[in-house]
């Protein structure tokens, strides 16, 4: 279980990566990707994953 | 507010209440070959020194702090320039208004930024035009996303940047929701400029502003996210007027939103302190992709603009010289100077940081300042104010290129100054931008009526030359270019020409007429406008 950024409607603003509870995200090419390793969907931390609570694109962040 | 004169005249007295303000914006359509007479002229103003006020109008060490901003004062935006940075892309809400996603070199407007910056990126660049451009005495950080959702980039920019440009005044623009947890932290930073986006002090209106907010690790909608927005809002402005930082509101004014609720909001943001208001237009074209923009939802016209903040006189103080800049604008307000300063053109460039040579410029700044200051009460000493019993009230437009003078081409403005003029004053009370009429010496007639429809609420244009094609058809719409004033202060300019106008209605050689709206140009004022 994890979630992934689609790099095409990412934009980049950087709201996701300090909201991780998993320090899963970092930044590539402009773009910020998630490390499904790391991701737990904030199960255990948020009621929410606060990636996809915090995202300014509807849609941007999906389960993998 | 605008009455007919005695003799010979209309008797149209027309007020615009904020009320009546929505169906207004049909009028536009009519515009091009309105010939005067469709009847509107926007509310009643009480005289305000407001942004525009000078050192005789507010306290020393106030004026200490805002002289050289020209955000803050409206006589300095001539003389000073700010630069803001884009290391803050990171928002916690969602605005109907905003797109964070869109940028385009053509476009200007807040929120906007072509290249995002690291901290250490942005204080290379600020240093770089500070030792390019001497005047630019501020920094601000306003975005593209919120300044305090990313404060650990923006205050670590302010903490470098004072090691290396003391003098340099800092600033912050945020949208208020973390405001108050970092209050100590603006003030740590004697960042003494905040500016606070502020639509609404109803949450059932804010509901309709913004769709959500991240707040408390959720993402809270509805009528509880505005709640909390306006509360932490208020909170933070209270908090920043017990510390002596001062505060600019700016609200978007958003037709059949928020327009009549925006006096609420200047009553009570006053009460907090505010030390100014700033009420903007909604810029909402459809190819922005905000929700706005894409549900047909229309920005205010000229009028409709005005009504509001002449409404909201005698409460906040108003500032009337914004640009609605981009999130990475460098240098005075009104022009774009951040194409000179990319990342890669920084790199090559020596940059020495001077802080004499820099108060030797701006010490320069401040004499020619004092001189023009002087120079101007001087002339209107002498104009022609008079007592009369009558309130007649006129707006007009003028075309400048700096000095507070009348002294630009009417083919060459990209932007007019528009001035509320009675027999007693003339106040200005806001710009209007345009498409350049001349392109490399011939006027372009397509171009014209864009340049009558943005100043069709104007009896009279002052220029220092105009061509006879645009004279004749400016006279045909009903605005008199007047170029006798060459050169002259534009206040003098415009009580002189008044008193002539007043003198030519009592003698029955013209009759007044109430003018009807004007359009807001949406959109760019880009450097390649200007360089034309």
């Amino acid at each position: 279980m994890a979630l992934k950024i689609i790099a095409s409607t990412c934009t980049g603003c950087s709201a996701c990566e300090p909201e991780c509870p998993n320090v899963a995200i970092r930044e590539k090419g402009g773009v910020f990707i998630i490390d499904p390793a790391k991701c737990t969907e904030c199960e255990g931390h948020y009621d929410d994953p606060q990636c996809v609570a915090v995202c300014p694109v509807d849609g941007c962040i999906v389960k993998v | 507010m605008s009455t007919s004169t005695a003799a010979g005249a209309m008797p149209a007295k027309t007020y615009v209440s904020i009320g009546q303000i929505k169906p207004l914006g049909a009028k536009l359509d009519e515009i091009p070959d309105a010939g005067g007479g469709c009847s509107s002229h926007g509310g009643e103003g009480k005289a305000s020194c407001g942004s525009s006020g000078g050192p005789d109008d507010m306290p020393s060490e106030i004026w200490d702090k805002v002289k050289n901003h020209p955000c803050y004062s409206e006589e300095a935006h001539h003389h000073y320039a700010r630069m803001h940075v884009a290391v803050a892309p990171a928002c916690n809400i969602q605005c109907n208004y905003c797109n964070r996603k869109y940028d385009c070199s053509n476009e200007s407007r807040p929120g906007v930024v072509s290249q995002k910056l690291t901290p250490e990126q942005a204080v290379k660049k600020v240093v770089a035009v500070a030792s390019e451009i001497p005047q630019m005495t501020v920094l601000g950080v306003a975005g593209p996303g919120d300044s305090l959702a990313n404060p650990k980039k923006t205050f670590d920019t302010f903490r470098m940047l004072q090691e290396q440009a003391p003098d340099i005044k800092l600033c912050i623009s945020t949208n208020g929701l973390a405001l108050p947890d970092h209050v100590d932290e603006i003030c740590k930073y004697n960042v003494d400029h905040v500016t606070i986006t502020i639509n609404m002090v109803d949450p059932a209106v804010g509901e309709k502003i913004y769709p959500w907010i991240f707040w408390d690790h959720k993402r809270v909608t509805g009528y509880e996210a505005a709640k909390i927005l306006h509360e932490r809002q208020m909170l933070g402005l209270e908090m920043l007027t017990a510390r002596g930082v001062l505060t600019k509101i700016n609200s978007v004014l958003i037709p059949g939103i928020n327009d009549e609720h925006l006096i609420e909001v200047n009553r009570e943001v006053k009460k907090r302190g505010a030390f100014l208001h700033n009420i903007m237009p909604l810029i909402s074209e459809a190819e922005h992709g905000t929700v706005f923009g894409l549900t047909g939802q229309r920005g205010p016209t000229a009028q409709e603009l005005k009504a509001v903040q002449d409404a909201c006189m005698g409460g906040a103080n108003l500032m009337r010289h914004c640009r609605q800049c981009r999130a990475d604008a460098v240098g005075l307000l009104g022009e774009d100077r951040s194409e000179e300063f990319t990342l890669d053109k920084i790199e090559q460039m020596e940059v020495v940081y001077d802080l004499d040579r820099r108060r030797a410029y701006q010490d320069r700044v401040e004499t020619e300042r004092q001189a023009q200051h002087e120079a101007k009460q001087e002339a209107l000493a002498a104009a022609g104010a008079i007592e009369v019993a009558d309130d007649l009230k006129v707006l007009v437009a003028v075309a400048t290129k700096g000095g507070g003078r009348v002294n630009e081409h009417f083919g060459h403005v990209t932007e007019f100054q528009i001035f509320e003029v009675s027999a007693r004053e003339a106040l200005f009370v806001g710009h209007r931008r345009v498409d350049l009429y001349c392109q490399g010496g011939f006027g372009d007639d397509e171009q014209l009526p864009s340049v009558v429809k943005a100043i069709n609420d104007c009896h009279a244009v002052l220029v220092a030359k105009i061509g006879g094609c645009p004279r004749d058809e400016l006279l045909q719409a009903g605005i008199e270019p007047v170029d006798q004033y060459v050169n002259e202060f534009i206040e003098k300019a415009a009580l002189d020409w008044f008193n002539d106008y007043r003198g030519r209605i009592a003698s029955g050689a013209v009759v007044h007429q109430d003018r009807g709206d004007a359009q807001i140009r949406q959109g760019a004022f880009t450097g390649a406008a200007q360089a034309a």
